[in-house]
Parts: C-alpha cells; sequence; structure tokens
C-alpha cells in the first residue's frame, strides 16, 4: 500500500491554492494531485513526500486531511490491461470505491486504487502483478 | 449541598410571602426614587398600594430594553453615586449601551445567587474554580468570580482566550468547576484533544456551569463526554443582575430561579398576557431586592417555560426550561418559525460532524434559502465523495422533518466556520432588507 494524502475542500476561490500553499510552506514536494469534484466540495488526492507531515500540516491550517492507503499497481500497456485486473479484483470479492491512472510509459501503466480489503496485495503479487513500492512515488527521507 | 438552605429549601408558600413582601417594598421604592416608574405607574393609574402580593403582579407595567437605552447612562439609577460601587454595561451595537450599576449589598446578593449555582454544581471551600468567562463591562468574568469567592474557592481569573493556557492551568491547578460559554467549553476540550490530552481522563475538572448562551442537550453531552464533567446551566442577564438568575441542580431538569431576589413570569410576547404553567413563552422578571438597578418586569425576550412539580434535589425554588432561542433570534423561514436552539439539536445527533455549524439565510427570489454549513469530525472518510454525499442526504432530511423546512446542507472545512471564544456567531442573515 502507499500513502496517498488527501484533502476536503470546499468549492471556494482560491482554497485549493491554499492547500498547495500550506504543503509548499512545510518544504514538501507534491508529485501528483487528482481531484474529485462535486458541485459544492473537492476531494483533492495528493501523492508527495512525507504525506503525514503534510497532513498535519494542513490540519493545523484548519483543513480536513488525512493519509490514506491505497494500493499501486503496475497494468501492462496493451488493451484488456486493466479490465483484467478488475476483473481480477472483483473475483476476489475485492470492492474498488474509486481509481484513477497515476502514470504512463512505453511498458506499462500505475493505476491507483481504493480498495475494502488491503490483503489483496499478496494475491495480486501471487497472480503476477507488479505492485508499487511508496519509494517510487514520493521520498519519506527527512520527514 | 446547598451554598443557603433556609433559602433553598423554604416552602412555597413562604417563599410566595417573601416575594409578596419585597414586591410592596419594591413597587413603593421604585416609585419614589425612579421617575421612569413614577410617570409609567401614574399612566397605568397604579399607586404603589395597590400591589398587595405577587398576585397583582400583572397591573404593573412592562420594562423593555429600550426603556433602559433611553435611560443611559444613569437615569435607571435607583441611588445616588456614593452608593454605586460597580457599573456593568452591555454593548452598544443596536444603540445606546444598557448600565445597570450595582450597590455592594447588590454584589453580596450577586455573590449568593452564583454561589447557590456553583454549590449545586459541588463546589465547596477546597473547589479551585476556573472562570473562562470574559473579565469587564460583560458580567460574566466578575459574576461566577464573586460567587466563587463568596464561598470560600480557589478563583482562577483567567478570563476567556489563551486556550492553551486554559487547558494548562486546567491541568496544572487541578481545576474542579470551569465557568464559561458552552461553546467555549466545546472550543477547549476539542483544543485538549488535538494537543493530544485526554481532558476526560487527564483533568480532574468534575463540573462546568456554563452560561450566557444556549445550550442544547447534544451541545451538553458533548462537552459532558470530552470533557469528562457534568454541565450545569446558568442562566442570567446583565439587565437583571448578571449569571446566576436560575441554574441547574445535579438533577438537571431544570433551572431553579433564585426566588428571594427574583420574581420570574411566562408571557406570550405577542398577546403580553401570562401563559399557563408548562407553556412557552417569553421570560419576564421582577428585582426583588435590587438597590441600584430595579427593575419591574423585565422583557427578557428569551423563550421558556415554567417546569411544573418539585424538583428531587429537594429545591422549592421555581423552575425553569433551558432557553429555546430569543424572541429576536426566532427565525421565520417561509413562514415557519424556527430557533436556532432546534437546528442544534438536530445537528448534535449526528455523531460525524462537530457541534459547530453556521446558518445562512439568503434570498432566493422571492423565497427565503437556508445553507447549513457543517464540518465532519477529524477521522469521518471524507475520502470518499459517496459517504459524504450520503451524510448531506440525511442531515437535511432529519432537519427537514423536525423543522418542516427544507436545508440545503454543506459541508465545509473546519477554518470556514469561525471558532469563539465568546458568543459563537451562529446566523448569517444575508435576506434582503436584513443586512
Amino acid at each position: 500500500m502507499i500513502s496517498q494524502l488527501t484533502v476536503f475542500i470546499e468549492n471556494r476561490k482560491g482554497h485549493l491554492a491554499q492547500a498547495c500553499r500550506v504543503i509548499a510552506d512545510e518544504d514538501i514536494n507534491m508529485r501528483a494531485l487528482f481531484l474529485a469534484d462535486t458541485t459544492d466540495f473537492g476531494i483533492a488526492r495528493i501523492f508527495c513526500d512525507c504525506p503525514e507531515k503534510a497532513a498535519e500540516a494542513l490540519r493545523g491550517a484548519g483543513f480536513r486531511a488525512k493519509v490514506i492507503d491505497v494500493l499501486g499497481v503496475r497494468v501492462p500497456d496493451r488493451k484488456g490491461g486493466l479490465a483484467e485486473l478488475l476483473e481480477f479484483l472483483d473475483r476476489e470479492n475485492v470492492d474498488v470505491e474509486y481509481g484513477y491512472c497515476f502514470s504512463i510509459n512505453e511498458n506499462f501503466a500505475i493505476d491507483v486504487l481504493k480498495v475494502n480489503d488491503a490483503s489483496i496485495e499478496l494475491r495480486l503479487v501471487e497472480a503476477g502483478y507488479a505492485l508499487v513500492q511508496s519509494e517510487e512515488v514520493y521520498a519519506l527521507d527527512d520527514c | 449541598m446547598y451554598y443557603q438552605p433556609e433559602i433553598e429549601t423554604m416552602s412555597e408558600e413562604n417563599l410566595r410571602d417573601l416575594q409578596s413582601e419585597r414586591l410592596k417594598e419594591l413597587v413603593a421604592y421604585v416609585y419614589e426614587r425612579i421617575p421612569f416608574y413614577h410617570q409609567a405607574f401614574d399612566e397605568a393609574g397604579i399607586s404603589p398600594e395597590d400591589i398587595k402580593s405577587i398576585d397583582d403582579i400583572a397591573r404593573l407595567p412592562f420594562t423593555v430594553k429600550q426603556d433602559l437605552r433611553d435611560g443611559y447612562p444613569f437615569k435607571m439609577f435607583a441611588v445616588e453615586n456614593d452608593e454605586v460601587v460597580r457599573i456593568h454595561s452591555s454593548s452598544g451595537t443596536t444603540g445606546n449601551a444598557t448600565v445597570v450599576g450595582y450597590t455592594e449589598q447588590d454584589l453580596v446578593n450577586w455573590g449568593d445567587c452564583v454561589a447557590r449555582a456553583l454549590v449545586a454544581a459541588g463546589a465547596s471551600t477546597k473547589s479551585t474554580v476556573q472562570v473562562a468567562y470574559g473579565y469587564g463591562l460583560f458580567t460574566g468574568g466578575l459574576g461566577a468570580h464573586r460567587g466563587g469567592e463568596a464561598i470560600g474557592c480557589t478563583v482562577i481569573p483567567i478570563s476567556s482566550g489563551n486556550t492553551r493556557r486554559q487547558i494548562q492551568l486546567l491541568d496544572d491547578f487541578n481545576t474542579d468547576i470551569l465557568c464559561c460559554t458552552p461553546s467555549y467549553a466545546l472550543h477547549i476540550a476539542e483544543s485538549a484533544l488535538e494537543e493530544g490530552y485526554k481532558p476526560a481522563d487527564d483533568l480532574q475538572v468534575s463540573a462546568a456551569v456554563l452560561g450566557a448562551e444556549p445550550c442544547s442537550e447534544g451541545m451538553r453531552n458533548e462537552i459532558e463526554e470530552k470533557l469528562g464533567l457534568k454541565v450545569h446551566d446558568i442562566y442570567g442577564l446583565s439587565e437583571v443582575m448578571g449569571p446566576g438568575v436560575a441554574w441547574e441542580c445535579d438533577k438537571q431538569q431544570g433551572l431553579h430561579v433564585c426566588d428571594d431576589h427574583f420574581l420570574v413570569e411566562i408571557i406570550d410576547p405577542d398577546t403580553l398576557e401570562p401563559v399557563e404553567d408548562g407553556q412557552w413563552g417569553e421570560a419576564v422578571f421582577t428585582t426583588l431586592t435590587k438597590q441600584a438597578s430595579p427593575l419591574i418586569r423585565y422583557r427578557t425576550r428569551d423563550i421558556t417555560r415554567i417546569i411544573k412539580g418539585r424538583c428531587a434535589c429537594g429545591r422549592a425554588l421555581t423552575r425553569i426550561d433551558r432557553i429555546a432561542g430569543r424572541t429576536d433570534d426566532m427565525l421565520i423561514i417561509r413562514g415557519v418559525n424556527v430557533f436556532p436552539s432546534q437546528i442544534e439539536e438536530v445537528i448534535t445527533q449526528f455523531e460525524e460532524i462537530t457541534a459547530q455549524y453556521e446558518i445562512i439565510l439568503k434570498s432566493k427570489g422571492s423565497l427565503d434559502h437556508v445553507e447549513l454549513h457543517v464540518e465532519t469530525v477529524p477521522d469521518f472518510p471524507f475520502d470518499e465523495v459517496r459517504k459524504l454525499e450520503a451524510l448531506k442526504k440525511d442531515i437535511a432530511r432529519e432537519l427537514k422533518s423536525n423543522l418542516q423546512v427544507a436545508v440545503e446542507v454543506k459541508i465545509v472545512e473546519p477554518k470556514t466556520i469561525g471558532r469563539s471564544e465568546g458568543k459563537a456567531k451562529r446566523i448569517i442573515d444575508m435576506r434582503e432588507g436584513r443586512q
């Protein structure tokens, strides 16, 4: 599992900028950001260095922020790659709350999934999937 | 435990006799000393001799806040400056301030009233009382202070604000009783939790005597749980005296009025007629013993009711219910009467959100639009949009069924809702013509 920083953001002018500024002021580098938006609020899902430290700084600034465990999986870049992964999870009775694609290179995509069963990691490895380790996504040095 | 058992356990009949005696003296006193009352009695065709007992109270004219403003600064005083030892005053944001004077005896009586409340909350000479009400022209700080000293408690006059220090002294000085507003008590509790305290276990404080704003049952439960103590509601208003006019004993079944000092009536705010015991209405107080700033039938605009029957604590003192709101706080939303306390009652049922909230009223065309801003508790799984949307829907449904008014619920960041160290501002009325 890798640590994703989740921040609740009101749908108001400047609030996302404020959250990013708090993280920047802590001297923390952000690696990726994904937004889920509704009419009056958004959820920012962030990969950054030192996620716990970033969450604490955000909470201190009056945000709701927490660190969530998500699954990072390498999916081969070919037709049906993601479908096979999701079918596998389905067979294993694992629910996916949300997911997004984090990065793509020539050979594979990194997909991030919020699942309800952390033990699926082991079964994925046994089935031949390559999981993403936290140090591939963000740094935990000097936290 | 009683502070003044001779008064607190006096029979109802003797209390009524005492009140009648004092009322007769009062009407003669104000008629002679305060031109405003002299004129008001004359206009009502009443002479002091007409008042034979408290049953005649309804013949007397009312006093309203505007009368006190018009008397600014000292026209409503019944004594000369040399007898006045203290002045308190309410803010003058909506006109002249109201000014209230106290003689030394007034302060002694006030101290007694507050002391009764503190003793009912478990105070003794051994107790340490932390007064986190604001000190100054506001009556909260010095009122609670005097009550604690009257008993012989150790009083910490920390005043409001500096929450970190409040928590430190609660811990280091082994405070037994905390006095402040309910919203500030909650703020202290939340801050202590954020700092890593387990306040319910770490702090010795066993009771909180909270006043100056209404406190719903839900908010009370939250404070009690988080701080690990018992909350005692205390009621008062500066025009009448300050905190201590009425307060809760350990039964928490309504607030005991200090009947020997104050005569309470509940009236219909529209017809001005007394309502039957048990019916909700506006509380009206007559001060029976005050020397410097006595009042006849002062309309508080606070909504409460008489609680019938005798309290299990043994006191015969009249009980009033927790203040449900103020006649001027009452919101008329799409023609429906709504008290902020009703909204608070619903909010505090939801464990997923904190007790901090804001109500924003806007006009949408000719219709009123109500927005409720709440924040989730820190451990709510706000990572999942689905759960946030479900929570919004649940709160809106519950409000609709309780208030008969549609409310748009918005979940906001904690920093959006202002934290208060005194009275919380919960309602923002942006409707046309209200700003």
